[in-house]
């Protein structure tokens, strides 16, 4: 079965068009860069794939794993097995990581069917995912993201993505922010983590983080459509030539 | 409990003479003070019945003072400014008797859930109704420290408190204070010695029964190095309409600690208006944490003079009111030596139609140079009925301070909502999750571990989704 279908997707944030016939197609086990200049809608497709409330779809059709996924709730979607991790995670003080992630990782579990994992049970899971993204443990007790760099908050994210263990990962610039050391650590902590069963859309703007997350498929995005798709050459390409050259190409066929 | 019925006029009063006619503002003028007096009129005739013979003298005359005061002020209404937002008309309006023999007994069936799991055994005192109850306090453990109940201390030692009631709560403008001096048939008096350092916290509980007002009256002192925990908490039997009416005056010499924790979980239908007035001495540190949870109407004045150099307060406050409750603190931090420290955080949490008011007020005096003051109020609304009234106030009088105060007043916000969503919680679980943050740093601060457990054990069924809510050691 297909991951997830995007068809002519049109969104409104505060009433202006961002989205403006989308289409794209992910399959299980693929990983799908999309690349494209400050403000085109990759943040705003992340987050509609994700649900949040006040990004209207005005037309088009988005099928994740066979079900219309624009009429569930974000919780559902996650229970589902959508993860976004976020370009600028929340701060949200006065709640523990590890509390917080022990219940989104409960409720998941019930929803799949699984018992519930028990205190002890989840402090080892997430020693062994803080362990991927070498995420200090120290860190999985504060609150979430408080006081966190930027750094340790894109592997925060990877880590949660880690323990929710989920079948579409999109990741919303989780690159920008680190350095090198940083970069590599958590590239390598995404490698771990793709699998014939897990899908991933990368949104990023440096080809650095696909010399170590290659990519099926590459994508640009520009004025909330997808303007060209090819593989991991195109982000090579991009690199050198810019975005410029693109507006001047007609859509492919991918859009309208 | 009653409600008065308007006085009928008084046939034997000769009518006025028929005059010019008098104007609007005369006639509402008339009508007002009027009705303030048949407001009023029952409570001295309570107050009267209270009347205790063989009283010291200079507590006698205290009382006098108080009930001319308080008969004179009358109840406030909305047309004071300390009571703007509060009405306590119907408080005013409601009689109440003793209580029953039958209230009683509630209130003693609800004992173990107000007695914190025997968590402070040896160093409780209990009151029902304003009074002492030997049979249900034990008081043990206590050695140095003297906690006993003012009524036996005025009748064992009759001067021994003179100069002391009123020393640090000033009635001249409060009603309702100056009706507890002239009302109060018991309390406590903590009494801790110099340099001696109190292990674990005294509870003082005062439990109020439906249909019974009463006046409690609290003196605690710390003298000069001493160090205490003291816990009050008041509470009634869920649906008891009591009126309790609480005044607590606290005295710290130079360098004494004191922790001082108050827990209002009075009955969802009952009137509590209360007094806290604290004087610090030099170097002197008080920590106030007051939880307000329950009562229909809940007033709290929390006054705090520092009048030794190098004073330093915290006060920690933390209210959560639902469906029509009212809960009002007014804070005051009398800066009025220097060097002083004062720290002020209070939280509201408010749902349904609730109302809340937040008034405080930092006066830093003349005399008082290198103080800091700092203050904020922040209240989360959970709901579009409820509402806040948030009024920080700073009287600087001397040029040499450092103070800040700032209130907020905002709804969950939705880009943690959504985040905490986007990870599988479901909305009311991640809202209760929020609002649990929200208060958290307040209830972390409560070291008195039963109290700090009663207030999360409240705030995770007060809050919809109690799942997502950390037990007490996530
Ligand atoms: N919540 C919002 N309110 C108003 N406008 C928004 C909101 N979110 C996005 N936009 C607007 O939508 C457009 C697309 O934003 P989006 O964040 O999707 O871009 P992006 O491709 O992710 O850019 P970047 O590379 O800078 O992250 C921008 O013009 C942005 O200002
Ligand atoms: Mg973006």
């Amino acid at each position: 079965m297909t991951m997830l279908e995007v068809r002519d997707l049109h969104a409104n944030v505060q009433g202006r068009e961002i989205l403006k016939g989308l289409t794209l197609t992910v399959n299980p086990g693929e990983v799908h860069a999309i690349m494209g200049p400050n403000g085109s809608g990759k943040s705003t497709l992340a987050h509609v794939l994700a649900g949040r409330p006040g990004y209207e779809v005005t037309q088009g059709q988005v099928i994740y794993q066979g079900r219309d996924l624009l009429t569930l709730s974000p919780e559902e979607r996650a229970r589902e097995g959508v993860f976004l991790a976020f370009q600028y995670p929340i701060e949200v003080p006065g709640v523990s990581n590890v509390y917080f992630l022990k219940a989104a990782a409960n409720a998941i579990r019930k929803h799949r069917g699984l018992p519930e994992l028990d205190a002890m049970d989840f402090l080892a899971l997430c020693k062994e995912k803080a362990a991927l993204v070498e995420l200090p443990e120290e860190l999985t007790r504060r609150a979430v993201n408080e006081g966190f760099s930027g750094g340790e908050k894109k592997r925060n994210e990877i880590f949660q993505m880690a323990v929710l263990d989920p079948a579409l990962a999109v990741l919303d610039e989780t690159d920008s922010g680190l350095d090198i050391d940083a970069l590599r650590i958590v590239a390598s902590g995404v490698n771990k983590l793709r699998s014939p069963q897990r899908a991933m859309i990368l949104v990023t703007h440096y080809q650095r983080l696909l010399d170590y997350i290659v990519p099926d498929f590459v994508h640009v995005l520009a004025d909330g459509r997808i303007v060209t798709s090819g593989g991991k050459e195109l982000a090579q390409e991009l690199e050198a030539k810019g975005y410029a050259w693109l507006e001047k190409e007609p859509a492919p066929a991918a859009s309208r | 409990m009653s409600t008065v019925e308007p006085a009928a006029p008084d046939a034997t009063t000769p009518a006025p003479a028929p005059a010019a006619a008098p104007s609007a503002v005369e006639v509402r003028e008339t009508q007002r003070e009027a009705s303030r007096r048949d407001e009023i009129a029952p409570w001295l005739v309570a107050l009267e019945a209270l009347r205790r013979k063989g009283e010291p003298e200079w507590l006698a005359a205290q009382r006098d003072d108080a009930t001319a005061r308080f008969a004179r002020l009358g109840f406030p209404t909305t047309r004071d400014e300390a009571w703007r937002q509060t009405s306590v008309a119907a408080l005013a309006r409601t009689r109440f008797d003793n209580a029953t023999r039958g209230a009683l007994d509630d209130a003693l069936e609800s004992m173990p859930a107000f007695r914190f799991g025997g968590a402070f055994a040896g160093r409780e005192a209990v009151f029902v109704n304003g009074r002492f109850m030997p049979e249900l306090s034990s008081l043990g453990k206590l050695a140095r420290v003297r906690v006993r109940p003012l009524r036996q201390v005025l009748a064992d030692d009759p001067d021994a408190l003179c100069g002391l009631i009123g020393a640090a709560a000033d009635d001249d403008k409060h009603p309702f204070l100056a009706l507890n001096l002239a009302a109060f048939q018991d309390g406590a008096v903590v009494e801790v010695p110099e340099r001696y350092t109190v292990h674990g916290p005294i509870h003082l509980l005062f439990i109020s029964t439906g249909g019974a007002a009463s006046h409690p009256r609290v003196l605690i002192g710390l003298n000069r190095n001493s160090q205490a925990t003291v816990v009050e908490s008041y509470v009634s039997p869920r649906g008891a309409h009591s009126f309790c009416n609480a005044a607590t005056e606290v005295l710290l010499g130079d360098g004494a600690v004191l922790d001082h924790v108050r827990l209002q979980a009075e009955s969802e239908k009952a009137y509590h208006v209360a007094t806290t007035a604290t004087r610090v001495s030099r170097s002197a540190t008080y920590r106030s944490h007051a939880l307000t949870l329950g009562a229909a109407l809940s007033r709290h004045d929390l006054g705090v003079r520092l009048e030794g150099e190098g004073a330093d307060v915290e006060l920690h406050g933390l209210f959560v009111s639902d469906d029509a409750q009212l809960h009002d603190t007014h804070s005051k931090l009398d800066h009025v030596a220097p060097h002083g420290t004062s720290r002020e955080v209070y939280k509201g949490v408010l749902g349904g139609r609730a109302r809340g008011v937040k008034n405080g007020l930092i006066v830093v005096r003349p005399g008082a140079q290198k103080t800091d003051a700092q203050q904020q109020s922040r209240n989360l609304l959970l709901s579009r009925e409820a509402l806040v009234h948030a009024t920080p106030q700073l009287l600087i009088h001397a040029d040499d301070v450092k103070c800040k105060h700032g209130a907020t007043t905002g709804q969950i916000e939705d880009a943690p909502l959504f985040y905490l969503r986007s990870r599988g919680l479901d909305e009311e679980a991640a809202r209760a999750l929020l609002v649990w943050a929200f208060a958290a740093d307040v209830v972390s601060k409560l070291k008195v571990a039963p109290v700090r457990e009663s207030v999360e054990r409240f705030l995770r069924e007060r809050l919809p989704a109690a799942g997502a809510v950390p037990g007490t050691r996530a």
